[in-house]
Order: structure tokens, then C-alpha cells, then sequence
């Protein structure tokens, strides 16, 4: 049977559609997935994000290892800042892409996908063992004790600190709180129990992801949904989840990212740090890099009125006075809830790769004319 | 819902209203709210030939693309034309505004295997 996280019988009580995801029984939608795409969009959205993994990696060596271990540079991070990383095997495959914050100086948290937590636990172990960390630095996995939600949206700012209810003598916490900015993360109390508010996000509006612990989750849920209505706050499934991260071009591990593919081949070279001492892969990629990609990420639209474009299609480079040609495939694909056209993520020969290049996308029987966008896909007026 | 006495039901969940030697052909409302968002609707060509069970149209949900069986056999008279601009008619009125196509019945009636109103909601329930 499926995992279920604590928020299950409150997605249930919601009327949500349930469906299976990394091993846990998630909501997928409550209402509808565009309406819940628009209510992140234009006011606000609580997402169950408590299936993925949360690990805590701290001791003399934490900062050390994790340089050494993950792709990006954590040199610049301070304590109370996070950033987007990636887990590389020796040969540059993904392992996972991953969010750390850096706690103190030498004490981290690490957010995992779901379908991936295993191999990373398993993965990060085997370097600490492999690369002399053991007697330095301690992995603990926090998953069956901590998980987050998440709230998104242009009103989420003032409904989490409407929801932790900070007395007149806390004004300067509460000041703390609404003026954080994008990958910075504060220890704040709400109904008296420590939570993480992290202001990071999956969808590229404003919002927080909270860190409790997973008795916690069922109240702090319910107490933004309730001090949320009066914003038209939405509890969101899955289905907006990947259309939101859609539009923002952002990859889902399984779909832009695997183990087979490295971070430049999906188009993640700016999280990989060449500047940095050795890490896992940095010779293999830094070969890739100089010996040019095959194939590269881009983001696409359709040009007209057609069927979306969905995971598996091909897709074609047009040629002056002949037959197009198979340049890549989709990855990742849906209609656009706020554009209202197919928008899509694929992998291409680098010719095709430049921004404005006209392709074809193969849906079913026929071609339909897209164009390759620069990253957000859709971007606010 | 109460599901309209007058269409019959495929097991795939299309309707079909059989009127003279004409057939309109629709999806059910049990499917499009299995379905929900429906962004987009893929309708045969005018003229085309269909025997029933022949994957005929294709709808689209944000999530996913399903294919669309002809309950019965026939050629290809009538879209709707309306779904191509506002194709969430068919989670709106699935039995009646969200019809898909017309077909002039070419062979028999209605294949023994369709279900009437009362089998169907059996079917869903």
C-alpha cells in the first residue's frame, strides 16, 4: 500500500482525487487543476509537499562533505540561506536534484523528491563512506518525523504571518518574516512548536515552505486555510503543481532529470560550480562541457490552437524545401492554464536549441508549429 | 446526474443518440468529471468512415489525452464546432451542448453490446 502523510484524511475530507506518486497516496487535485493553477497565480495555495524526503547533515565536515558531494557551491551560503543543488554520480548522472539550507555553520538540511529519497540516503551514505566522512559527519533522515507544506501565491506573504499570530511584542519577528527574500529561511513558532519558514518554492510565485514536525502538519494546514479564505486561499494537488512548474520551465526528476542524463544535458549548468575544488563528476562534466553537448534542453510553445504537447512526443527541425527532421523529444508537456496554449520542456539537437527557432511538435497524426522560449515559459504582466 | 432514458451507452463510456439513420455521438457525464479540465477536443473529418469501436476523436485534460470509441459504425456528417473554441462545454453539458459528432448510420442499428440508462449507471455505480 501506499505511503500516506498526516495531511491524508484532511485531502480525503477535502473531496480530493487521489493518485499514486513516488510510493504516496497525494491528492492530485481538489476542485480542478486549472482552477487551482489560477487561485496560486492570482491569490494563493497550500500544497502538501510532506511525501519528500527531509534529511539532517551536520558535524565538523557537514560543509566539506556536501561541497564535495553536491554540484553547487555552498562557499557564499550563510547560515539562513538555501540553494537549488544537484547530486552527481562520478559519470555526471543526476542522482536527484535537491534544495539545501544551510542551518549553522556546519548543520544542514537537505529537501529530497520522494520517488528518490532512498537512493539518496543510500547515495550520500556510500560518499561519506568512500570519501572519509564517517567519523565527521552525520546523516540523519528526518523523513518519518518532519515534513513541509507549502504556500504559494501573491497573498501568501501576508496569510502566514497572519497565521502565526505574532503578539504587539513580536513586531520585529513579524517584520523579519515578511521582509525575507527569495532562499532565505528563519526558525519562527507557530501555536508555540518551532517550524522552518523557508522562503523558496516549486511554482515562481511569492511563497514559504514550512518544515514541521508531521504532528504538526494537520494544524498548521488547517490554520492557514482558515486565516487564508478571506484571500480565497485553495488547497492544491499535484496536477497544478506540474502545470505552475511547467510554466516556469522548472524539471521534474523522471521527466528532465535522471540518471542517465547529467545537469548540463538538462540544462541545469548553472548549478554546477567548475570553480569549486573537486566534487562527484566534476571531471566528466567539465569533459562534457568541453566537448559540446548532443542534445539540449529547451522550453517550447505552440504557436496556434492544437492538442497539448505531452512526454514522449517528437519533435521535428522543419527544412527549407524538404522533409522535417527528428530533432528531440518532449519531456514534459500540458496546456497552459495562463496562457491558454500547449507549452512544453524537451531535449533537442543544439542546432534547434536557439531561443526564437521554429519547431514541430508530432501530435499524433500531424506537426504543429512551436517555438523554442526563453525560461519562464510564462511570465506575469 | 440522472442520465438521459433516450442514448444508449458504451462501455467506454461515449453516448449515442441514434435518431432516423443519424447518430449523435457524445462522452458521458461520469467520464468528463473523471476526466475534469477538459482543454482540448480532437474531432474526426467530415466524411470519414468509422466501423463501432473505432478510436474516432480524441479529448484532452491538462493531464492526459484519451481516446474516443464509436459506439456505432458510420460515416462522418456533422462536428461540433463549438468545442474547438470553448471545449469545456463538454465538462459543462455532456449529454446535450458537449456532443462531439454526427454519423449517418451506414450499417445496422445500435450494436447489442450498448447499455441503456439503467445499465450504465450500474456500470459507473
Amino acid at each position: 500500500m501506499n505511503q500516506r502523510t498526516s495531511l491524508h484524511s484532511l485531502h480525503l475530507e477535502a473531496g480530493a482525487q487521489m493518485v499514486e506518486f513516488g510510493g504516496w497516496d497525494m491528492p492530485v487535485f481538489y476542485t480542478g487543476i486549472i482552477d487551482e493553477h489560477r487561485s496560486v497565480r492570482e491569490k494563493a495555495g497550500i500544497f502538501d509537499i510532506s511525501h519528500m524526503g527531509v534529511f539532517r547533515i551536520y558535524g565538523s565536515g557537514a560543509s566539506k562533505f556536501l561541497n564535495f558531494s553536491l554540484t553547487n557551491d555552498l562557499a557564499g551560503l550563510i547560515p539562513g540561506q538555501a540553494q537549488y543543488t544537484i547530486a552527481c554520480l562520478p559519470a555526471g548522472g543526476v542522482v536527484d536534484d535537491l534544495y539545501l539550507y544551510r542551518l549553522d555553520q556546519e548543520d544542514f538540511m537537505l529537501v529530497v523528491n520522494a520517488s528518490r529519497k532512498e537512493r539518496d540516503l543510500q547515495w550520500l551514505l556510500q560518499c561519506l563512506k568512500e570519501h572519509g566522512f564517517e567519523q565527521s559527519v552525520t546523516i540523519e533522515d528526518r523523513s518519518d518525523e518532519e515534513g513541509a507544506v507549502a504556500i504559494q501565491g501573491p497573498c501568501s506573504r501576508q496569510i502566514l504571518a497572519e497565521c502565526l499570530k505574532f503578539s504587539k511584542s513580536e513586531m520585529d519577528l513579524k517584520s523579519k518574516m515578511t521582509s525575507m527574500t527569495k532562499n532565505h529561511l528563519a526558525r519562527f513558532k507557530f501555536e508555540g512548536e518551532s517550524v522552518w519558514i523557508c522562503c523558496t518554492g516549486y511554482t515562481g510565485e511569492d511563497g514559504f515552505e514550512i518544515v514541521a514536525s508531521r504532528e504538526l502538519l494537520p494544524r498548521l494546514w488547517k490554520g492557514i486555510l482558515s486565516t487564508g479564505e478571506a484571500f480565497g486561499i485553495s488547497p492544491i494537488g499535484l496536477g497544478a503543481r506540474d502545470t505552475l512548474r511547467m510554466e516556469m520551465g522548472y524539471p521534474l526528476y523522471g521527466h528532465e532529470l535522471n540518471e542517465s542524463l547529467t545537469p548540463l544535458d538538462a540544462g541545469l549548468g548553472w548549478v554546477v560550480a567548475f570553480s569549486k575544488e573537486d566534487f562527484i563528476g566534476k571531471s566528466k562534466l567539465k569533459a562534457q562541457k568541453n566537448e559540446g553537448l548532443k542534445q539540449r534542453a529547451i522550453a517550447f510553445k505552440l504557436l496556434g490552437k492544437s492538442a497539448p504537447p505531452r512526454e514522449g512526443y517528437s519533435l521535428l527541425q522543419p527544412r527549407e524545401g524538404g522533409d522535417s527532421e527528428t530533432t528531440g523529444m518532449v519531456t514534459s508537456g500540458t496546456m497552459s492554464p495562463s496562457l491558454g496554449i500547449g507549452i512544453g520542456l524537451g531535449r533537442v539537437d543544439p542546432r534547434s536549441s536557439t531561443i526564437g527557432n521554429r519547431i514541430e511538435v508530432a501530435i499524433r497524426n500531424r506537426t504543429v508549429l512551436a517555438e523554442v522560449v526563453r525560461r519562464p515559459i510564462y511570465r506575469k504582466p | 446526474m440522472t442520465l438521459p432514458e433516450d442514448l444508449k451507452y458504451a462501455e467506454s463510456h461515449e453516448w449515442v443518440r441514434v435518431e432516423a439513420d443519424v447518430a449523435t455521438i457524445g462522452i458521458s457525464d461520469h467520464a468528463q468529471a473523471e476526466l475534469t479540465d477538459i482543454v482540448f477536443v480532437e474531432l474526426p473529418e467530415i466524411g470519414k468512415q468509422f466501423e463501432a469501436g473505432d478510436a474516432c476523436a480524441v479529448v484532452e485534460s491538462v493531464k492526459t489525452a484519451s481516446d474516443i470509441y464509436s459506439p456505432i459504425g458510420g460515416e462522418v456528417i456533422e462536428v461540433n464546432e463549438k468545442l474547438v473554441d470553448q471545449p469545456e462545454l463538454v465538462n459543462q453539458s455532456a449529454f446535450t451542448e458537449g456532443w462531439f459528432f454526427k454519423l449517418k448510420i451506414t450499417g445496422f442499428s445500435a450494436p447489442d453490446s450498448l447499455m441503456t440508462a439503467e445499465q450504465y449507471g450500474e456500470h459507473i455505480s
